[in-house]
């Protein structure tokens, strides 16, 4: 089971679409897949400490891509802002995270617009 | 010098208290160690043999008087009275504990400083020429850029899981004093045929197990385009950089494998999705970065003084000989103050030291100071008539040894006695080199040589662009230490070259005073220093002065 973690905090997972929704491994390059149709994409984060996952979402919306874009891993919340500040707009962790890093330490993260060089250099 | 924005600042505030949270988090076990490892290193906490230590960034070397004496409060505080200054442009304090933390993180904030990224598998503390702003043959000041790299690197989204830790070093001068060529991205300040400023990038340099030079990968960067550029290169390296070895993940082996011509073809191709996103706002907060990087108003006053007590007094010249440097203004000088004094932890300095440090600069020094990644303090910018009195305070507070660039001015890492990685102890070797040489009074004779010493194959203390370099391994439990010769950090640089087996710790002392002693004997003058005498004549004599008479004696 997993946890889906927005801004807002936990929720369940909701069920998947049923067309329009692609997987991406860590190891896949976004620039190969059709994104035409997607709504959403889910990549895959093998562990919290291989970053290649920002560079993907990132990419992925350099894209262009404007569908929903899901981090999917044992993720923790200290890389939450992160997740959020490359394009990925909610992050599925595993329930073991979820129990040893409740809501409120995700909550705490949240305001992931603040304190932002990128955003501030990027303008 | 930079002074921090209110966002800067609030960034740093809001830092401290994420990492107090996160160690609190550790403590009730939210985080595992594993978990926790990449965050307590990515806030500058390392855990050492025998405590924690916290490497403190200077970025750009450039650190003020407040902020030199605030160190030396941190310093009796927290630590045993001293700190250590690092090839990378760091202080460390080898002796915090844990619940300390916080505490000498805000005592840094206060003073606008900070301990981010200065380890961890991110984007380092960026480094930069010491002469920078001072040096007569700067094109152009390289910290307003340092400082622009050091905003766009930290807590960059993308960038703090990496394969492996990321070095940048920037020059603005020709003659490179940022071994920019043994950096994972090396800037060097160019002109075009038109005149105009830009950076000549290397990438993939780095010592280490698999010491490499880098490769130019773009010979004209444009000013304007240095972000993303830099993060065109970064975004290539998180996806193609190896992550099932550590010793394989740093850049220049994705660089050897993946070939200079794709990589950089990638690189290019990334650069030109990544360059319309920045819309101008970069370049606006560089225009006030620079105005904030203003040479100081320099003085105008006779220097008779200077050139009377030059004549004068033996000592004085001899420190003004090998500390001084050509300023852009030739009524002042640049003094590079030696942390080398002959015996003594290369580097470390004590309190008291740094209060002197930042005394000189107020009252001399237009309040500028820098840390060399040589392990010396600089005064970039001291009028010639002050330059006895400043020698004189310097003397007294025992930073007056007039040996730099010579051979007791060694870069050393901090080896067995600190560091959790060594293979053999460096300190000891350096200070009993120093010694040696000064007792047999030939360090002045013999010139400039640079000797460079690391504990252990991680090369840290840069022996690979040693003149004279040495790497300490562990022979089956006992120490041994592998000679190179012939490095070179310099703009020419060259990784140096192995002169055959090792020594034992007791014989590394008099197998450099055989080199050296072989160097003053085939020398053509005394004008020919070792590097060029080595490149005249290859290993052939070193080895037969260190080996033969070994043989000799043997048989
Ligand atoms: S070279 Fe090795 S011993 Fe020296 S500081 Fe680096 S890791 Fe430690």
């Amino acid at each position: 089971m997993s946890v889906l973690v927005t801004d807002t905090g936990f929720a369940p997972l909701p069920p998947a679409p049923q067309t329009g929704v692609a997987d991406l491994a860590h190891t896949d390059d976004p620039a190969a897949l059709n994104l035409a149709g997607l709504t959403l994409i889910r990549v895959h984060v093998p562990a919290f400490s291989d970053g290649r996952g920002f560079t993907i979402g990132r990419r992925l919306r350099m894209l262009g891509y404007t569908g929903t874009l899901h981090a999917v891993g044992p993720m923790i919340a200290d890389q939450y802002p992160m997740a959020r500040r490359v394009g990925f707009d909610a992050v599925e962790i595993p329930d073991e995270i979820a129990a040893r890093q409740p809501q409120s330490q995700w909550l705490t993260r949240a305001s992931w617009q603040a304190h932002d060089y990128q955003a501030r250099l990027k303008a | 010098m930079y002074s921090y924005s209110d966002f800067d600042e609030a960034f740093v505030r809001a830092r401290v208290a994420q990492f107090t949270d996160q160690i609190e988090r550790r403590l009730d076990g939210s985080l595992t160690e594993d978990e926790f490892r990449p965050l307590r290193l990515m806030n500058g906490l390392y855990l050492q043999l025998h405590a924690y230590m916290l490497r403190v960034a200077i970025p750009y070397g450039t650190v003020s008087p407040r902020q030199m004496r605030q160190l030396a409060m941190i310093a009796d505080t927290w630590d045993k009275g001293y700190g250590h200054f690092t090839t990378r442009q760091n202080i460390q304090f080898n002796w915090p504990k844990l619940p300390d933390v916080p505490a000498v993180l805000t005592a840094l904030a206060d003073v606008e400083m900070h301990a981010i990224q200065t380890s961890g598998n991110c984007v380092r503390n960026v480094t930069a020429d010491h002469f920078a702003g001072a040096a007569a043959d700067e094109i152009e000041d390289p910290r307003p850029y340092a400082e622009l790299l050091r905003q766009w690197s930290t807590d960059h989204p993308e960038f703090q899981f990496l394969p492996r830790k990321f070095k940048i070093a920037i020059t603005g001068a020709p003659k490179d004093r940022a071994v920019t060529k043994a950096h994972d991205i090396g800037l060097r300040m160019v002109r075009n045929a038109a005149g105009e400023t830009g950076f000549e990038v290397i990438v993939g340099g780095g010592l280490g197990r698999t010491p490499m030079i880098g490769m130019v990968v773009r010979a004209f960067l444009p000013v304007e385009d240095l972000l993303p550029y830099v993060e065109a290169v970064l975004s290539v390296y998180n996806v193609l950089g190896r992550r099932d070895n550590k010793y394989k993940a740093r850049i220049k082996i994705t660089l050897h494998e993946t070939g200079q011509t794709e990589i950089t073809r990638q690189i290019e191709a990334r650069f030109a999705e990544l360059k319309p996103l920045f819309g101008g706002q970069d370049q606006r907060l560089l225009a006030d970065i620079r105005a904030a990087f203003a040479p100081p108003v320099f003085r105008t006053a006779p220097t008779d003084a200077f050139d009377a007590f030059y004549r004068a007094d033996p000592v004085f010249r001899s420190w003004a000989d090998t500390n001084l440097s050509p300023h852009r203004n030739d009524q002042y000088a640049i003094v590079t103050v030696s942390i080398k004094a002959h015996g003594q932890t290369p580097g470390d300095a004590t309190s008291d030291q740094m209060r002197v440090l930042a005394d000189l600069a107020e009252t001399y020094g237009h309040s500028d100071l820098r840390i060399s990644h040589e392990q010396n303090v600089i005064l970039p910018h001291v009028h010639k008539s002050d330059l006895p009195t400043v020698h004189a305070a310097l003397v007294k507070a025992g930073l007056g040894t007039a040996n730099v660039g010579l051979i007791s001015d060694i870069i050393a890492c901090p080896g067995m006695d600190y560091c959790a990685l060594a293979t053999a102890r460096s300190i000891p070797v350096a200070q009993e080199i120093a010694l040696r040489f000064n007792e047999l009074q030939l360090e002045h004779d013999v010139g400039p040589l640079k000797i460079k010493i690391s504990g252990c194959i991680n090369a840290c203390g840069h022996h690979h662009v040693g003149h004279i370099g040495i790497l300490g391994l562990d022979r089956a439990g006992v120490e041994n230490y592998q000679i190179t010769l012939g490095g070179d950090g310099s703009e020419d640089a060259v990784i140096g070259e192995k002169t055959g087996p090792g020594f034992a710790y007791d014989q590394v002392v008099p197998a450099v005073e055989r080199i050296v002693l072989a160097y003053l004997g085939l020398r053509q003058s005394a004008e020919e220093t070792f590097l060029q005498a080595y490149a005249r004549v290859g290993i052939g004599p070193f080895k037969a002065a260190l080996y033969e008479a070994d043989a000799r004696d043997a048989a």
